[in-house]
């Protein structure tokens, strides 16, 4: 049914549709109107079968989550940003037990400074914590994913992290066709757990692994990731039959025949730099965008291939690992390893900054014209930057950066652009 | 493709104004998006929300920096916002007040404007009467179905249905058929003089 609805709505209901028995949350922004929502659902009995459990923090959300994982209840949680860092151990501890708990991750910045608006930081500091990681470009994708995310994970045995845009996603209102439940239900077979902790027949979960076994059951959980690359796609394709609309996948080409200039990205992303490929595609300029659903596994082969005739590549990304430089990036020059073509990183988004069209029009000009550096700060103020480093170098106790930087460029509430 | 801004102070359901504009739209079969500025949305804080219409997906997600409509809940924010940023010169232009432009210091500002996409409304007024309490939007949104003609009244008021209900509803409703009618005899008006 066509709706018109909030992201984060739009998320609770297809997350409802999936039947969770339980389901355990700590509010922080932007997450938060999701789980209230399934909440209301829940306290309001249009949701039945399903344990809503307060708790005290995300570490115990997740711990919940675990819990009820293991005994065989189809579990599902959503946080974003300090609340992610706050449940990192449990993070690792559920995709090292194999327990395919689906979370949804409304992407926002990490502090310091604190920051609640949107970029990748929160979902990238757990890229390597096992769980497979898919981004929704629109807030129907993100509503698409979650179905998936408990199809996938559960065959899997795997935890599921769906990420989507904080703020501009979550809080966009806009047309989302939301299923039946008799169509979910077809898609989406009771959960039937590889592991159980079940009375009748019991077994531990979370055995100590000592140096005789830990290679191997570590390289076990690469082994399930390397089947999710191949399970991904029959998943997506399986969804288009019954919902009859493309989500999902691996990756998304979007005009790369042809394309000499090739623009990566993640996310929410994607739909303002098709706009801007569409015009510059107007003006005869080869440019071409691939979109990557999943971050992990890491589709290499797809990536590959996709890029293979490319000239050049700009990956333009919301996150940014300090001391080197991209995050996204470098996995993509892992992918064209032994190939030729160049691989830029743009940093973009920043704690919300707007990526507008303009910027990201003059961004891919220079680019095309192989005028941009290797690693490039979009829209970047260099003015505050040298005031501040110029203050560092005059005196010792040049004071705290945030705070001066927040003097000189005058701000007293957040710009909109 | 459409696009409004919405100015206010938190408190003023500037937000949900978006919202209501873009499910109107949405019932009138139209692809939609609104979003607020996710600033501090405090009370009394300045807040902007967008709103952007077309016939087809929207895929952009920058906020509005060139609106082809402005509503402004609240005109204490004209010279303490840059509300007009990006307004484009045959762009609607829709303030909450009950004095003239010329009464609001606007009116050198306004002139190479098209004036009959340029009106105030007593919206506040609208809503006292009928809602009770100081909140502008629902009125607004009835005033812009009026001004601009890119919705009308009838889906204003099935989009306020959807997002409130009952008797909060019937009461946002009616102010918002005040404005409408209000912002009618306006143009009728100013037509019969031009």
């Amino acid at each position: 049914m066509l709706k018109q609805i909030e992201g984060s709505r739009g998320v609770a209901e297809a997350v409802a549709l999936c039947r969770p028995e339980v389901i355990c949350a700590y509010p922080i922004s932007p997450q938060t109107h999701i789980v209230e929502g399934l909440g209301e659902m829940v306290k309001s009995g249009e949701l039945t079968h399903c344990e809503f459990i307060n708790v005290e923090s995300e570490f115990a959300a997740m711990s919940v989550a675990i819990g009820a994982s293991a005994a065989g209840a189809r579990a599902y949680t959503a946080t974003a940003s300090q609340g992610l860092l706050y449940m990192a151990e449990a993070v690792y501890n559920a995709s090292g037990l194999g327990l395919p708990i689906v979370m949804t991750v409304a992407n926002r910045a990490i502090g310091a400074p604190i920051n609640i608006w949107n970029d990748h930081s929160d979902s990238m500091s757990m890229r390597d914590a096992g769980w497979i990681q898919v981004f929704a470009e629109n807030n129907q994708e993100a509503l698409d994913l979650h179905i998936q995310a408990f199809k996938l994970g559960e065959e899997l045995s795997l935890p599921v992290m769906v990420c989507m845009d904080g703020f501009i996603l979550t809080h966009a209102y806009e047309r989302v066709d939301v299923p039946t439940q008799e169509q979910v239900d077809r898609y989406l077979p009771p959960y039937e757990p590889r592991q159980v902790l079940d009375p009748s027949e019991p077994v531990s979960i979370g055995a100590m692994v000592g140096p005789e076994a830990f290679t191997e059951v570590r390289y076990l959980a690469h082994a399930k990731q390397m089947q999710a690359l191949e399970l991904i796609p029959h998943i997506a394709a399986e969804f288009k039959q019954i919902f009859g609309r493309d989500s999902g996948g691996l990756v998304k080409p979007y005009r790369i025949e042809d394309a000499e200039t090739v623009v990566v990205a993640l996310g929410s992303l994607l739909g303002t730099i098709k706009d801007t490929v569409d015009d510059l595609r107007d003006e005869g300029h080869k440019i071409g965008v691939l979109g990557i659903s999943s971050f992990r596994p890491f589709p290499i082969p797809d990536i590959r291939d996709a890029l293979a005739e490319a000239q050049r590549v700009v990956v333009v990304e919301k996150c940014f690992a300090v001391g080197i430089g991209g995050i996204v990036s470098r996995d993509v020059r892992m992918a064209l390893r032994n190939r030729p073509q160049p691989v830029f990183t743009v940093v973009a988004g920043l704690g919300g900054r707007a990526v507008t069209k303009v910027s990201l029009e003059r961004l891919l000009r220079d680019a095309v014209a192989d005028k941009i550096e290797q690693l490039t700060f979009l829209d970047l103020d260099w003015n505050i930057v040298n005031k501040q480093l110029e203050r560092d170098k005059a005196k010792r106790r040049s004071g705290p950066i945030a705070e001066s930087v927040l003097r000189d460029i005058g701000v007293v509430a957040a710009k909109m652009v | 493709m459409f696009q409004v801004r919405i100015h206010g102070r938190g408190g003023q359901g500037v937000v949900t104004a978006a919202e209501m504009l873009s499910v109107a739209a949405f019932l009138e079969g139209r692809h939609a998006q609104a979003f607020p500025s996710f600033g501090s949305e405090r009370t009394g804080a300045p807040v902007v929300a967008f709103c952007r219409i077309d016939d087809k997906e929207i895929r952009l997600r920058e906020p509005v920096m060139q609106p082809d409509a402005l509503i402004i809940q609240d005109p204490t924010l004209l010279f303490q916002v840059d509300v007009f940023s990006g307004l484009k010169r045959d762009g609607y232009m829709l303030i909450n007040t009950n004095k003239s432009f010329d009464e609001l210091g606007l009116g050198d500002f306004v002139k190479d404007f098209r004036h009959e996409r340029l009106l105030t409304v007593p919206a506040t007024e609208f809503a006292l009467k009928h809602v009770g309490r100081p909140l502008p939007n629902a009125a607004l949104l009835g005033g812009f179905a009026a001004i601009s003609g890119m919705i009308t009244i009838d889906s204003v008021t099935d989009a306020i249905r959807q997002k409130f209900s009952g008797k909060l509803a019937d009461m946002n409703i009616a102010a918002a058929r005040d404005a409408y009618n209000f912002v009618q005899e306006e143009e009728k008006e100013a037509a019969s003089h031009a």
